[in-house]
Order: C-alpha cells, then structure tokens, then sequence
C-alpha cells in the first residue's frame, strides 16, 4: 500500500501567499557572472525584495591609481573590465590626455579606434555566450567562442597579450600595426557578418528564447536615465544616447556609423541593441582599416615608456627589464597640469568615465571610475523586483555587469 | 547652451549658494555651498533649457593635501549631462570637516543610490535622507575610510573578519578538512586497499 507522499514529508508548499522565504544567490554562482551575491526575500517564486552585495573583487584602484604615476596606473584599467580590456585602457588614455593636453597623432586614434571596437565585439560575443546559456540555448556558446578567438589572437598578433593588453599608451599606441594584422581581421570581418546570421538563426526567432526575453525586465526610458543606465541597456529602452555620437573621441567623428535603438525596453530589446552593435563595430572597422593613414603611432609628449629599437636576442631568465636598457622610464617631463576633468567613453558595457583630479604632479590626486556595472547592478534590484526568480539570471546577463569593473 | 550661460542661470535662480565657478579644458565647474543642493540640481535636472537628465557620476574628494587654498576638507561632485541638448556641466559642493554629510539626491536619481553609498563607505562623507546608507564595497564592519587621505595605502592593521576567518579553517582542520588538499594526503587509504 503505498502512502501519498505530501503526508510523509514535512516539505511547506508555497501556494503564493504568505510563504516567505530568503534566499541567497552566490557568491559563487555561475549565472552571476563574477563574485556577485545576490539577497532574495521571495514569496513562492516571486522576487519580494532583491538586494545585490558586491565588493568580494574590491581592490581599491582608486587609491592605488593617486600612488602611481599615469602611466603605472594604465594597467589597473586593464583589470577593471577584464573581458573588454582595450576598451578600458583606450577610455583612459582618452581621459588623461584631456587632463594633460596630450595630442594624439591620426594613425594612433585610428588604431585606438579599431582595437576599441575589436573589444566590443568581444565582449558582446561572451555577453552573448553566456547569456544565452544561463536562459538555456546552449547552442549559440560555442559558435561564439569560436569568433572570438580568433579576435583574440589578432590581439595577440598585436600586442602579445590575449587578455590584459595595455596596448594604448598615454598620447597613442605602444607598436604599430602588423601587415599579418590588417590581412588577418580583413579575413575576420569578410566573415562576420555571416557568423552573425548563423547566431541569429540559432535564437532570433526560437520560441524558447522569445518567452525568456520578450515583456521580462522591463525599464522605461524615463527609469532607465534616472536609475543611470548606459549602454545597450538604456539605448534597449529607446534613448538615444552613445558617448561616440554625444561627444566623439579617438576616430570615431570620422567614421559613418548608426547607433542602434530599441523600443520596449525589454530583455529582447536590449539583446537586439546588442546583436546590430556587432554589425555597427564591424563596420566602424572596416572603415578605419581603409582610412588607414600612415604616420607616427604615439605623439611627441607621451610620458609612457620608450621602446628601444633595437631589441637584444636574448634576455637571462631572471633579469631586470628596467636594467637591460630595453625599457625606460621617462619620468621629469614638465607636463603636468593642474585641475580636474570628467571624460566618458562608450565601452561595451555602457559609459566608462574617468574623473580626474590632477595637482600638478606626475599621479593623479584623485581619481574616480564611473564603471557602468556598478550602477547597472545597483538598478538590478528595482528592476528584478515583482518579476519570478528564474527571470532574475535573464535580468543579471541581460544588464551585462563584469564584476571586476563593478568592484574596481 | 553654453556652460557659462547655465552657471550664469545658476547664480540668478540661486545667487547666495555659488561660491565661484571655472572653466578647465572646455569644461566649465561651478562651486557651491551644500545646504540647497537637492533645490539646485533639479533646478538644472528640470528647467527647459538646460534639462540635465543624466547624473554622469557622483564622487567624493578628500582635500586635505591638495595645494590650491580655501578649500573645504570634503567636497561631493556631481557631473551632469543633459542627452537631448547635448551640453554638460560639473558641480562641486563644498563639505565641511568635522562630521561632513550633504543632502541625498537620491529622490532626482534613483540611480545614486549606490553612488552616495560608494561615497560614504570610501570617503566617510553622510547624505541625509538617503534610504539606504550602508557601505557597499568594504565589509559591513570595517573601520575607516579608505580614501581619505589620512588612511595609508597598506591599510592599518589586517580586517578583523580575517582572523575570524583563520581561526575558523584552524577549527575545521581538526576534522580533516584541509583548505590546501594535501597534508592529509598520505593519511587516506588507497582505494584499492579497502577493497
């Protein structure tokens, strides 16, 4: 005789009213993409109250950036948004040569400008991987890992480094260009658009897909601004605001390109926003290698380290670079200004903003990230609230944060 | 607009709250008192020619070394832009020494909401009104400020938590469990053995 199984088990059945539980997501939870902790006062499957805890990645940049001269501190914006670092360090070095009054000879903007929208690809492709994983399409994630790699060893071709660069320098870039390098994103980009298709056709139209992202995590443009959302996650809700069109750095005020805007401000808006974002970089690229023209890499006024020509066959293991002669640190240069600016640009995750405070000395007195996934996870929980647990994950890819940005 | 055509707004709608304004590499700054800031920065959030809907960010800075005189210890910046007439423009509200704390505007943004948070935990500095106000990257019961100036870059001492944390792997070691995975290696039979 076989017993109903509700009286053995003492397991309370949430009906949707009055069973309050909390529960904690993370912090090593794999839909949270980084250390991220999130609370959760739950009523059945509905979000009561949802409050994120961030801070595990905390490294204090800020303090460590006002102990290093500029050029030491570029690589801890390596370390910010580990997942789009070139973006990271050109948003600074855009920064500190306003501060400065560094010019920047054409070729280097150039430059800057096509490793910047090769780092948006980048990161677009792992938001995109991953995010449709954690709703379920598993598909699409190696399709997009196999794009990126091959942008990642372009980046490698370039600078030797396939994650944290430091590529841009302080008044241009560290090397020049490759022919290998143009010929190689030349073949990357006759095929993209073809490898945009294909994830388009895995997930554009699926059922599954649609039912996960169309109507869930609602913003209005009129929230959206006043929670300070950036990016794709603002432009998703249909304002028109792109810091590459608002305030031009780098090349992009020469270059032809549309700035994509949704409408419901939905999941699928901003996953739409994103997906032409791929179409829009591509062409920002293109553009820049025909345009291409020849000239110096760095301008006469960097303060960064000069690069001997002539490099030695053969370093011992073990040595000091500083010592061999084959790096040098150019410290006394009388260029340092006095005052403070707030420059923004427009990297994959949203506007990136350097505020700077500068004494006249050679390390900046202050110096403050506006990172867009830190205000982008604190506006998860007015955005998650009321909606069901599982649309939780969709909501935390789909605001796209990269916790190591968010901690600074 | 031009940016001095707004801080000239500025001073007309608010004359006793601006100390002085500037104007650095094309961006023009306006220093102000701190007791109005809520009414001064919906002034700009709200009038029809300036309309600055978006707080870029939000930042505290601690004084205390810089070399430019008359100073106060703290100051709050905000840095505002306004997306449909493109112009921009920076705030700087003055705080005081002892027990610095300014008003919230956390009611114009709801998105400052973690920015005044962030400002409180590194820098110390209290908003009033906020809903909120808990540290947000440094541990719940961390003492100091990071960013003030006076902190040193190595920190103090080691964060309490952490002993906490050692003496609690000291216990859970005394029943085999080993955060390094191998001192207790040799001491479990090979499988095989068992069997």
């Amino acid at each position: 005789m076989t017993r109903p199984i509700t009286k053995s088990m003492d397991i309370p059945v949430a009906d949707g009213e009055g069973e309050r539980y909390s529960l904690r997501m993370g912090p090593q939870h794999p839909a949270t993409h980084g250390v991220l902790r999130v609370d959760l006062e739950l009523d059945g499957e509905t979000i009561v109250e949802c409050t994120p805890q961030v801070g595990y990645l905390h490294r204090g940049f800020e303090k460590l950036a006002e102990n290093k001269t500029y050029a030491q501190a570029l690589i801890l914006t390596d370390r910010l948004d580990y997942i789009a670092a070139m973006a990271n360090n050109v948003g600074y070095c855009v920064a500190v040569e306003r501060l400065l009054d560094i010019s920047v000879p054409l070729r280097a903007k150039y430059i800057r400008t096509i490793v910047a929208e090769m780092s948006r690809i980048c990161s677009h492709l792992l938001w995109l991987a991953t995010h449709a994983l954690d709703i379920g399409a598993m598909t699409v994630f190696l399709y997009c890992f196999r794009e990126r790699e091959i942008l990642l060893d372009l980046f490698e071709e370039l600078c030797g480094a396939r994650l944290t660069f430091s590529y841009p320098r302080i008044g241009g870039v560290r090397q020049d260009v490759t022919a290998r390098f143009i010929d190689g994103l030349q073949r990357f980009l006759d095929i993209f658009p073809s490898k945009i298709e294909e994830y388009e056709t895995l997930i554009d139209t699926n059922r599954i897909w649609l039912k996960r992202t169309v109507g869930i995590g609602k913003v209005s443009g009129e929230e959206a601004l006043a929670l300070g959302l950036t990016g794709a996650c603002l432009r998703g809700s249909g304002v028109d605001y792109d810091v590459r069109k608002h305030q031009p750095y780098d090349a992009y005020a020469l270059v032809d390109f549309e700035v994509p805007l949704g409408s419901d401000g939905d999941i699928y808006a901003r996953y739409r926003c994103r997906m032409e974002e791929l179409h829009q970089s591509a062409r920002i690229i293109q553009q820049c290698i025909d345009q291409l023209p020849p000239g110096p890499i760095a301008g006469p006024d960097a303060p960064d380290l000069v690069m001997p020509n002539k490099v030695p066959a053969r370093i011992e293991a073990g040595t000091n670079v500083y010592g061999t002669g084959l790096i040098k640190l150019v410290r006394d240069r009388n260029l340092y200004i006095s005052g403070d600016v707030y420059v923004a640009t427009e990297v994959p995750k949203g506007e990136l903003g350097f505020y700077f405070i500068s004494d006249g000395n050679n390390r900046p007195y202050r110096m403050h990230i506006r990172s867009p996934s830190f205000i982008h996870i604190g506006a998860l929980a007015a955005i998650a609230r009321g909606e069901l647990i599982a649309d939780l994950i969709a909501n935390i890819g789909s605001l796209d944060v990269v916790l190591g940005e968010s901690d600074r | 607009m031009e940016q001095m055509a707004i801080v000239d707004g500025l001073r007309a709608a608010f004359p006793d709250e601006i100390l002085h304004s500037y104007t650095n590499q094309g961006q023009t700054a306006v220093v102000v008192r701190p007791g109005r800031i809520v009414d001064m920065l919906r002034w700009l959030r709200d009038t029809d020619t300036i309309r600055m809907n978006h707080l870029r960010s939000l930042c505290g800075v601690d004084n205390v070394r810089r070399k430019e005189s008359g100073l106060s210890r703290f100051e709050v910046v905000y840095n505002l832009y306004s997306i449909p007439l493109r112009h921009e423009i920076r705030v700087r509200a003055e705080v005081g020494d002892k027990e610095p704390a300014i008003d919230s505007v956390v009611e114009l943004w709801a998105g400052a909401n973690w920015l005044e948070r962030e400002t409180y935990d590194l820098l110390g500095i209290r908003f009033n009104n906020h809903p909120d106000l808990r540290r947000v990257l440094m541990p719940d019961d961390w003492v100091g400020h990071p960013l003030r100036k006076d902190y040193p870059l190595r920190g103090r001492e080691e964060w309490a938590g952490m002993t906490e944390l050692l003496a609690k792997v000291q216990e859970l070691d005394r029943f085999g469990f080993d955060p390094e995975g191998h001192a207790h290696s040799q001491a479990i039979p090979d499988e095989e053995d068992e069997e």
